[in-house]
């Protein structure tokens, strides 16, 4: 494996300095909602993980159309990256919603459609990271992971669409909010701008993370195939 | 005018919950990045060897 490249220097530098503004912006720049309170506020970063998450399985879906297309193992590490960070950054936004659920909704959890299939797809992940485990043969394991990545991806516009779809208390953030959603709120000005700059920073977290696992697959891969290869030596 | 339910508390506990995560997750990945560089320089030391022997 080569030297780091300076690009991905760069980003570090860039998304920390992003990443350090947005906390800044939630702490201190953005108005405390005048019902619920500081929880609030958590909405920030609950919103911007999930984004970050569905951006995740969405790479993991366009790099397994690419691996199915063009047989580079490169897509399959692209994919794999993909679906983890996915994975982690989904999984931060359920929480957070939970814990901003139980003083607004009164309870830490419920079937609602949205905390359904967010549950769903995450446990679809989860099984994809399992039948990776299960597979031996690189080549089979990644055509394997391709086409569950892509049918995978069914469960991202389910999850992100079932606010709009199904009868729900979720609120909607952009869009009209269903009669009977709790802890919907009326963006100001400020709590916008800290919105849309999350969200650019989370972008940049997860394209930062993305490269570095990335190179991490590839380091893998590499000594992968040194084991093989001394495993053969002589025979 | 009314004041903002008390919700200090959850707001903590969410941004404990995503710096944490963030910050295990990226020290795992570290920590994997190490263990591999070791076993690729084992490696390489033992194809070395392996050669000259």
């Amino acid at each position: 494996m080569g030297q780091k490249p300076k690009a991905l220097t760069i980003l570090d530098w860039i998304t920390g300095i992003l990443f350090i503004t947005a906390i800044l912006g939630v702490f201190f720049y953005a108005p405390l909602e005048a019902v619920m309170g500081w929880v609030q506020k958590v909405f920030y970063f609950h919103v911007a993980a999930g984004w970050t998450g569905m951006l995740g399985f969405l790479v993991s879906a366009v790099a397994g159309v690419l691996y199915l297309v063009k047989k580079d193992p490169r897509w399959d590490r692209i994919g794999f990256a993909g679906v983890e960070i996915g994975m982690v950054f989904m999984l931060i936004c359920i929480i957070t919603g939970s814990i901003w659920a139980r003083p607004i909704w009164n309870t830490w959890w419920t079937w609602d459609p949205r905390l359904t299939t967010a549950t769903i797809m995450e446990l679809i992940y989860a099984a994809y990271l399992l039948l990776r485990q299960g597979v031996e043969e690189p080549d089979r394991r990644a055509r394997f992971g391709a086409v569950y990545a892509i049918i995978g991806f069914i469960s991202v516009p389910l999850t992100f669409l079932s606010i709009r779809i199904f009868r729900t208390i979720h609120p909607v953030v952009i869009g009209s909010n269903d009669p009977g959603a709790a802890g919907a709120f009326d963006m100001t000005p400020r709590m916008m701008q800290v919105f849309m700059f999350s969200l650019v920073a989370f972008s940049f977290i997860f394209a930062d993370i993305l490269w570095h696992r990335i190179r991490l697959g590839a380091l893998a891969d590499h000594v992968e195939q040194k084991k093989i290869q001394l495993q053969t030596w002589g025979e | 005018m009314d004041t903002p339910a008390n919700t200090i508390h959850y707001f903590f506990a969410g941004y404990a919950v995503i710096f944490g995560s963030i910050l295990i997750y990226i020290i795992n990945l570290i920590g994997r990045w190490r263990k591999l560089k070791r076993d690729a320089a084992m490696l390489e030391e033992l194809e070395r060897t392996r050669q000259t022997s």
